[in-house]
């Protein structure tokens, strides 16, 4: 409100692809000295409009002006000269080069690089934003949070004024989020402006000086970071959304799978799984909970077969698995829902029919000997389609051309869409919307009502809550304790550092100051 | 970025589906015209005229355009120009169709078979070997020699399978050893008293029995040619409606998803190079057992498949890995050989260029943005991929 004639405006801005209108006459504004939160599901455009606004796509109508005067990017180089800095979703780094490369990165100037000035620019601004950075530290060595950091360097080596950060917590742990939500906010008090995209409404109402909601390529409205989050998610997908998963108390029954002293080692060699014991009963859902990296993958890994583990025995229903391939463990009634679904979770260019039977394309019914059966293949899509609300115009359709939550009900269909021992899902909601997010949500409960073990990974602590009738936490391989879901968040929180549930529980809240609620 | 809606999607698929016809008959057409460039260039005759450019055009242009014009109606009337020329076309497309497809499975599994021309060449001796060593009733000679041909090049591949599947070893450079091997056990082979012509002592093998020759049909059109068609058809089946296919589509596009759905990725691999290396190998049978411009096969010596295995991979590009592409494609260079023979007879124009002119067609055909920027109405597919991915 005190600037009237600086900051970003964006004005009937519009972006078509085809005849997809992605972008529909947006009107947004960004003032010096605030945290603007651009919230909405994926796909709603946020992205789109960000690109149009770094110069990576140009709009069809509308009009950018920052500080009075009128731009016309027609690259990101632009958009960088007039102050617009962008902290991509996924890092725009080269992973072999150094810190210090990727911030010369686009200005090498002349013929010799001049890399004891990078450096030292590295050290200087890390020193400012009390964000350190090695300046000779390999990209790929470094942990996400780190990356990002650098990302985020990159932008203010430009001393970009307009920073852009697209679902910048999407890859972070809980602490990291929080320091990263600290250097925003010194970087608000300088009085650069920020754009924080994202869909995760707690991070929005933490940190955010004003909302801004889109839907479907249009802004839906502004709310103040005072609302509630049912009323931001409502406003978000168009209707009424519950945020809690309505769920009946377990009643377990025998143990399904039962794991003793597994030890799996990384292709490195590593121990990264280290003498881990639990067992999941018939008609609950065990949580593992844990900091990204302490061994779940590797561990998940192991149980469906796709790494043998050197120590330690699994078995589901009695019947010794510990050394039996994908194959074997999934006709065993293993369902599985690999942590990172465009890598393992279905193949692209395939259709959603095809993907649908992924695990089960040389079985009955839908091949005979070596026959595939289209036409049942084709029923039992369209039957899927419309139980799990597959928003898909055809089932011929390749799987790529659906959105984030779309692909994963794909794939959650798939895994229930047949009599199931054990459900093993890792990250099931990651970078889904939240309409999605609950109906998958309700999917995993009711395969646990039906008598299912269910091993639900997760690094969200809100997704562990909703879902886990108890929780295991892990920290370096190993198991730290296993607690009922009630257990106070900074108890979990202290866990997942690696404090037994005796200290943690003892102990007063310790570490920095938080920033937000 | 947003996701465009599907039948965004499916609409974008039609248009780069006419676009890909498109910049392949583009290139087509860059092909042609570089390759009259070279003609003239290259013919002194031609270029002495040139001389003349600015006090009579005449002269230079009237000579390019009866050496390049003569060259290419030569070459025409050699593939298409007559049902001899057809033949003669179909003759040659033959192993090259066979090979191709087998290079284009391959392809789909995500796997570069290099060594197409190794498994042809044992196609060629085991076909061979049973044509002239062993004497069979007439139907079932031939029949055992063609499964002999086909075997040996499914071994010759399907060891490259179980090479890299054990090792982890990079099929391309195991089959390029391969292909070594193969050439020299073939020269070796041709030296030794099993295969060598009695009276004779250079590398050359007696002439394969009639009764294993494939029946001609006319002309050069042997019965090979109805067989490349047929394996298309099989492997169009088995691509498209087999389990099989359905795991190598899988594994080609995304191995990690296939692996995490149970699929044996190691097996898939050994799989498809065998099924590339059988198809490599019938591509040997043809040119061991297909009767030649003299109603007789050429009996089996060093250089008799060729260059088939390295054809067969600009043919698979051609044909964008798919059977009715592969057969297209294999048939355009089927006939620019045989027309490449015609036009170095009637046009003095070396049967070079028409490898020239394949090499061109499948390089501009690779770079869609050399097309569409030569030929500005041809736009260039959103995806220029020309193997695997596309499941």
């Amino acid at each position: 409100m005190n600037h009237t004639s600086g900051g970003l405006q964006l004005a009937g801005i519009t972006k078509r692809f085809g005849s997809f209108t992605a972008v529909d006459s947006v009107d947004l504004e960004v003032r010096p000295g605030e945290i603007h939160c651009l919230l909405g599901e994926n796909g709603a455009g946020k992205s789109t409009l960000m690109n149009v606004l770094y110069g990576l796509l140009k709009p069809d109508e509308g009009q950018i002006v920052i500080d009075g005067s009128p731009q016309n990017f027609t690259n990101p180089r632009q958009a960088m000269a007039a102050g617009i800095g962008m902290v991509h979703q996924h890092f725009m780094l080269v992973d072999p080069f150094t810190v210090a490369e990727n911030l010369m990165l686009g200005r090498e100037g002349g013929f010799v690089l001049a890399k004891d000035a990078a450096r030292q620019r590295v050290r200087e601004l890390g020193e400012r934003y009390t964000m350190p950075v090695d300046p000779d530290a390999v990209i790929e060595d470094l942990p996400v949070g780190v990356q990002q950091r650098v990302e985020i360097l990159k932008a203010l080596a430009n001393d970009a004024q307009y920073l852009v950060f697209d679902e910048p917590t999407a890859v972070l742990t809980p602490q990291e989020i929080d320091d990263l939500m600290a250097v925003m906010d010194r970087l608000r008090s300088e009085g650069r402006a920020i754009v924080f995209i994202t869909h995760k409404l707690r991070e929005v109402r933490a940190v955010a000086d004003r909302i801004t909601v889109m839907r479907r390529g249009r802004i839906v409205g502004q709310a103040a970071p005072t609302a509630s989050e049912a009323e931001l998610a409502e406003m978000m997908v168009g209707r009424a959304i519950d945020l809690r998963v309505a769920k009946e108390a377990a009643a377990p029954g025998e143990p399904r799978l039962v794991v003793t002293g597994l030890k799996v080692a990384n292709t490195a060699g590593g121990i990264v799984v280290d003498g881990v014991d639990f067992d999941v009963r018939a008609g609950e859902t065990l949580c593992i909970a844990g900091v990204q990296g302490n061994g779940q993958s590797e561990l998940v890994d192991a149980l469906l077969g796709n790494v043998t583990p050197l120590e330690g025995t699994v078995t589901l229903d009695g019947t010794d698995i510990t050394r039996a391939t994908p194959r074997q463990t999934i006709d065993a009634g293993m369902g599985f829902v690999p942590e990172d679904r465009e890598a393992d979770g279905f193949v692209a260019p395939f259709t959603i029919a095809e993907n649908l039977v992924l695990n089960r394309s040389n079985q009955a019914p839908f091949a005979h000997g070596l026959a595939l059966d289209l036409a049942e293949i084709d029923r039992n899509a369209v039957a899927l389609r419309e139980e799990f609300d597959i928003r898909a115009q055809s089932v011929h359709d390749p799987i790529s051309s659906l959105s984030g939550g779309n692909k994963q009900k794909v794939v959650l269909a798939r895994e229930l869409s047949r009599p199931l021992s054990v459900l093993i899902a890792s990250q099931p909601t990651r970078g889904v919307d939240v309409g999605a997010i609950e109906f998958l949500h309700r999917r995993i409960v009711s395969e646990r009502d039906k008598g299912t073990a269910v091993l639900l990974v997760s690094t969200e602590l809100d997704e562990v809550e909703a879902l886990a009738d108890r929780v295991l936490v892990m920290y370096r391989g190993r198991v730290v304790g296993i607690v009922s879901p009630d257990t106070p968040r900074e108890v979990l929180g202290l866990m997942m550092a690696g404090v037994p549930l005796e200290d943690a529980q003892g102990a007063p809240r310790p570490g920095k100051e938080e920033n937000h609620g | 970025m947003a996701e465009e809606p599907a039948d965004d999607a499916r609409r974008a698929a039609l248009r780069d589906r006419g676009r890909r016809w498109a910049t392949t008959a583009g290139s087509i057409l860059l092909a042609l015209l570089v390759g009259a460039v070279l003609m003239i260039v290259s013919d002194p005759d031609v270029i002495s005229q040139y001389a003349y450019l600015f006090t009579a055009p005449q002269l230079a242009l009237g000579a390019s355009w009866t050496k390049v014009a003569g060259a290419y109606s030569a070459l025409l009337a050699g593939a298409v120009g007559s049902p001899a020329a057809l033949a003669a076309t179909a003759w040659q497309a033959a192993p090259l169709i066979a090979a191709g497809l087998g290079v284009g499975i391959a392809f789909r599994a995500g796997l570069f078979n290099i060594g197409a021309q190794g498994q042809a060449i044992w196609g060629s001796i085991a076909a061979a070997y049973v044509g002239f060593a062993w004497s069979l009733p007439p139907v079932v000679h031939l029949l055992v020699a063609v499964v002999a041909g086909v075997l040996f090049g499914a071994v010759w591949g399907g060891i490259v399978g179980l090479i890299k599947a054990k090792t982890g070893a990079h099929e391309v450079i195991v089959t390029i050893m391969m292909n070594f091997i193969a050439a020299s056990s073939l020269a070796w082979l041709l030296l030794t008293p099993a295969f060598l012509r009695p009276g004779r002592i250079d590398p050359l093998a007696p002439p394969i029995q009639p009764s294993a020759a494939f029946p001609v049909i006319y002309g050069q059109l042997h019965v090979g040619f109805l067989v490349a068609l047929v394996a298309a058809a099989i492997v169009w089946w088995l691509m498209e409606r087999s389990t099989i296919g359905f795991a190598i589509r899988a594994v080609g596009s995304n191995a990690s998803a296939a692996a995490t759905a149970g699929m044996n990725v190691a097996g898939t691999t050994m799989v498809t190079m065998a099924i590339s290396g059988a198809l490599a190998g019938l591509a040997g049978v043809m040119y061991a057992l297909g009767p030649g411009a003299n109603a007789v096969a050429t009996p089996l010596s060093l250089g008799l498949v060729g260059s088939v295995g390295f054809d067969a991979l600009t043919v698979a590009l051609l044909g964008r890995s798919r059977p009715v592409g592969t057969v297209l494609a294999g048939l355009l260079f089927g006939g620019l050989h045989s027309g490449g023979l015609a036009m170095q007879s009637l046009a003095q124009t070396p049967l070079t260029l028409s490898t020239v002119l394949q090499a061109l067609i499948v390089l501009f055909v690779a770079a869609p943005a050399i097309v569409s920027a030569l030929i500005p109405k041809v736009r260039a597919p959103r995806r220029p991929a020309l193997v695997g991915g596309e499941a």
